[in-house]
């Protein structure tokens, strides 16, 4: 079991950096490159939605990136320290769930949570396994993809 | 990479290159250049995507906002995209019911209601 971890200050500009540790230490790790894309754009969304929690609720902290590396399996953790009621996480959980039909609500440009919530149905259209938790003081979405059997380099 | 744009006229059409990576850092610089242009009274907009690398939800919300715009000015906006990675974030989040998107600039331009 190997893991790297990323902390980075909450701006928009550190997102990027953070695709590509994620979908380099991916493919170390063994990921499918035909999923790789995929994996980029899911942890790009996850960092987005807590770069935006982090500055709308003013937290200095930074976003953590958590990379984990299994026999099997390949997860990436993003959490946020950004407080909010549990509910209203659980209801955009649901909200993501039932993404992958025709009642997506439409994101805003103005900043709403409409984008909050595409963040989130992107995330599941992409990601089988995945898991959307929040405590009062922060959240943490936590995603997994199969591993190939490594190579005898590693 | 960063974020380009450029723009075009063809006839009533006002073509918007993009190229590069739309996210959470770029799209304020697209939602910039979409508003400058209906602003300007362009109304009817093609935005070519097939120089994008990386779009996101911050990208998709953009051009929904881009959208609406031209339709309270009973404008339009067309996509020009052939990449499957980026149709597929248009098919999961079901906006390809909601933007036209085609596969050249000549067919977007040509193209009516």
């Amino acid at each position: 079991m190997a893991t790297v971890e990323l902390l980075f200050s909450a701006l928009p500009e550190h997102v990027r950096t953070a695709r590509l540790v994620a979908a380099a230490v991916a493919r170390r790790a063994g990921v499918d490159e035909a999923v790789l894309d995929e994996l980029r754009l899911a942890v790009g969304e996850a960092c987005s939605r807590a770069v935006n929690l982090h500055v709308g609720h003013g937290v200095t902290d930074p976003v953590r990136v958590t990379l984990i590396e299994d026999e099997k399996k390949f997860s990436i953790e993003v959490a946020d320290d950004a407080p909010r009621p549990p509910a209203a996480e659980l209801a955009a959980t649901r909200g993501a769930a039932g993404a992958s039909g025709t009642s997506t609500p439409l994101p805003d440009d103005a900043g709403d949570t409409g984008e909050d919530d595409m963040g989130l149905a992107v995330i599941s259209g992409l990601v089988d396994d995945v898991e959307v938790t929040a405590t009062g003081s922060g959240g943490l979405i936590r995603m997994s993809w199969p591993t190939m059997p490594t190579s005898v380099l590693s | 990479m960063d974020l380009s744009l450029s723009t075009e006229t063809v006839g009533d059409r006002t073509v918007v290159k993009v190229g590069g990576e739309i996210d959470v850092y770029t799209a304020p610089k697209l939602r910039e250049q979409l508003v400058e242009l209906v602003n300007d009274g362009s109304y009817h907009l093609v935005v070519d995507m097939e120089g994008v690398d990386f779009l996101d939800s911050t990208g998709l919300g953009v051009l929904v906002g881009g959208l609406k715009r031209v339709r309270a000015h009973e404008g339009s906006l067309r996509l020009v995209c052939n990449q499957e990675r980026i149709l597929k974030i248009f098919r999961i989040t079901g906006l390809t019911k909601v933007f036209p998107i085609h596969t050249s600039v000549q067919d977007a331009v040509q193209a009516t209601d």
